[in-house]
């Protein structure tokens, strides 16, 4: 008999950060409209997958660095909802005080440390993070998450090799959802073999289904486990499929770049339903305990974005605030 | 035959007609071939060209090594970036190589290639998308770096820059490509390294860069109806600077202000306010002034980006300040109805 990959525990805490996600995504995609979040949003709707397992599989002081595609492991790692809603709406009690926006969310309270609007700018400095673990003996992890298109960057190769070279506590989380905004992986890379180039570097590559929760938080608690008891890092390529647009909250599919049709075999294999069928089967959790969690998150999420529309603006005094470090 | 095209169009001509003439000329740049072709700059060309438009990885540095190589080996590579800010992933071989090439060929060899990249604007595009960074490639000797403001200029410039036999950075402004302007059919050159005075006036010389020219004109026209006559110098190429037409005007109004579009500090405009004064110290009727951002990164949100970027009305009131004059009446922005981080009502998020 094979054993459960997850008990009750660990499906509650994934379920509830997948519906979180799906949940405060949806609700922008829809306030989006307004015209009131006046900055460039990148949605992780068809995705959240990915960041709600590394979030679970993940200690609050372990860091994680990501991307401008961010709200997904800005909530798994436990960002606070509100002040990510308000730095949306450009609000004095946003993330960054209305600095950065959506682009560039942070939460150092735990562990994310940097995320960046620049393909690829944040896996060095998630070596770095490792890097700084291992020189002061603690035994924490950090984890860089990317797109698929950040690995045609030279930095991807250059942290890649540092990171194993010196064995670092790190976790390489490659998204690949085929495309960089309308451009398909096979007009951009050679090969679609992104986990295979692990090992040109000495380190363990896995390919999971990204759309599969279960899969992509075995991988990362796996390649976690490693990187804590000093065995080096690890690339984990996720593959899964964003719905909506590049950038912002419409469906594009009209323009001709991808196929209705391949969309809607991704969309079939959608990660909220799918986990959904799996605990339910497995009795992990009932249909009422899902039905709690989400409602709770629905209200949670609609709380969050009323704060975040009513709270004020940051001063206009504030713009030359904070060039520089105390 | 002229007809009226968008700053888009009048570049996407450019390249469309070089590449007609010139089988070296390709087109190299992420999104060239997408479904928005580079906000219009670039739609059509591959079903024109073919492979000689191309999409390309996210490897700014090592791509732009490639069209070096190209252009070394024969070729006239043109490479476009969404925001200028991507360039900055290609500095070592913008920098280190292709500026160096001819000198350190002892004159033997040039590297022509155009890089086009564009500065963006508004709607939260925040720290890392929206930096104007020409004063940057400005420094850099073997350069050339271009700033096009008009439709009519963005096409004779960026055919002249394809056709320059060395490495021009071509610097478009996001602001700028809804504009419309006449633009002739056909080849045109407008030549590298020459400014442009782009309105005649006797009090006051604004020398403006990009986008702001067109601040500074509306500016000019407030204070044309009191009483106040602007001449207005559209920059245009930033290196070689072409100071001359900005000196003359200087010495002729007694007056500068230069309007840029980067940061103040260290930034373009100092060095044009360094030509005039070194040329007109003590026939100046007053310091000159500069109107350009203010010392620190783009902030995303609109309650901060408003007070971040000048617009006509601060120059009005610099200009006042210079004069001695105390307006009679305010000059109020007369565009209410378009918030101020949006260029036009056409433009709607996220971009
Ligand atoms: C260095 C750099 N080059 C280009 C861009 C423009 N750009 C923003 S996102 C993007 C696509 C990136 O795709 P991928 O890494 O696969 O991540 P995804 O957006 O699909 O999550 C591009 C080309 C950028 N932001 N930074």
């Amino acid at each position: 008999m094979t054993s459960m990959p997850i008990d009750t525990t660990q499906a509650r805490a994934l379920y509830t950060k997948l519906v979180l996600i799906r949940e405060v995504e949806e609700l922008i995609a829809h306030a989006y409209a307004e015209q009131q979040m006046r900055c460039p949003t990148h949605l992780c709707v068809g995705q959240e997958a990915v960041p709600a397992a590394v979030g679970t599989a993940l200690r609050p002081d372990d860091y994680i660095f990501g991307t401008y595609r961010g709200h997904g492991i800005y909530l798994a790692k436990g960002g606070s909802l509100r002040a990510m809603l308000a730095e949306l709406y450009g609000k004095a009690a946003g993330v960054t005080r209305g600095k950065s926006g959506s682009m560039q969310l942070i939460a150092p309270e735990v562990g994310f440390l940097c995320a960046s609007a620049l393909v690829g700018g944040t896996i060095p400095i998630a070596v770095g993070g490792g890097l700084a673990a291992k020189m002061r003996g603690e035994d924490r992890v950090s984890v860089a998450v990317f797109g698929d298109a950040a690995t045609e960057e030279g930095v991807f190769h250059e942290a890649m090799n540092f990171a194993s070279l010196k064995k670092l506590p790190v976790v390489f989380v490659c998204e690949n959802n085929f495309f960089a905004v309308y451009t398909h992986i096979s007009a951009r890379q050679c090969a679609d073999n992104i986990y295979q180039r692990a090992a040109a570097y000495d380190m363990h590559g896995v390919r999971v289904d990204g759309n599969d929760i279960v899969a992509v938080y075995e991988a990362m608690r796996e390649a976690v486990a490693v990187a804590r008891n000093g065995g080096g890092p690890t690339l984990i390529e996720a593959r899964t499929y964003r719905w909506r647009e590049h950038c912002g909250p419409n469906w594009d599919n009209d323009l001709g770049y991808r196929s209705a049709e391949e969309a809607k075999n991704w969309m079939q294999q959608e990660p909220v339903k799918r986990f959904e069928r799996f605990v339910t089967e497995a009795r992990l959790l009932s249909a009422d305990e899902l039905r709690t969690i989400r409602e709770r998150i629905v209200e949670e999420a609609a709380e969050a974005l009323t704060f975040a529309k009513n709270s004020p603006f940051p001063d206009a005094c504030e713009l030359l605030t904070g060039v520089y470090a105390p | 035959m002229s007809r009226l095209l968008t700053y888009a169009q009048a570049l996407n001509e450019a390249v469309s007609l070089t590449m007609e003439v010139d089988p070296a000329v390709f087109i190299i740049g992420e999104g060239v071939d997408d479904p928005k072709g580079i906000f219009g700059s670039t739609s059509g060309l591959k079903e024109k060209f073919g492979d000689r438009a191309s999409d390309m990885p996210l490897s700014e540095n090592g791509m732009t090594g490639v069209i070096i190589g190209a252009a070394l080996a024969g070729m006239r590579p043109v490479m476009t970036h969404q925001r200028i800010d991507f360039t900055l992933l290609a500095l070592d071989q913008i920098v280190n190589h292709a500026a160096k090439r001819c000198y350190t060929s002892g004159g033997r060899q040039g590297v022509p290639i155009t890089i086009r990249c564009i500065i963006g604007r508004g709607w939260g595009q925040g720290s890392q998308h929206s930096q104007s960074l020409h004063s940057f490639f400005a420094h850099i000797p073997g350069l050339k770096v271009v700033m096009p403001t008009t439709p009519y200029d963005a096409k004779g410039l960026l055919i002249a820059s394809i056709e320059d036999n060395n490495p021009v950075v071509f610097i478009e402004h996001r602001w700028l490509y809804n504009i419309n302007g006449q633009v002739p059919e056909g080849l045109y050159r407008v030549p590298i390294g020459e400014a442009k005075m782009v309105r005649e006036g006797s009090d006051l010389t604004i020398a403006a860069v990009s986008y702001m020219t067109l601040e500074a004109l509306r500016a000019a026209d407030m204070l044309a109806e009191a009483g106040v006559s602007v001449e207005v110098v559209d920059v245009r190429t930033l290196r070689p600077l072409d100071d001359k037409p900005i000196i003359n005007s200087a010495r002729k109004t007694g007056r500068l202000l230069v309007a840029d579009t980067g940061w103040k500090a260290a930034g373009f405009s100092a060095e044009i306010v360094a030509r005039v004064v070194e040329e007109l110290h003590g026939l100046l009727k007053c310091a000159p002034r500069r109107i350009a951002l203010p010392d620190c990164p783009t902030p995303t949100t609109p309650a901060l980006a408003n007070n971040y970027y000048p617009r006509s009305v601060d120059l009005v009131a610099a200009v006042c300040d210079m004069l001695g004059m105390k307006p009679d009446r305010p000059f109020a922005q007369a565009t209410t109805a378009v918030p101020l981080d949006l260029p036009d009502k056409l433009f709607t998020g996220p971009f």
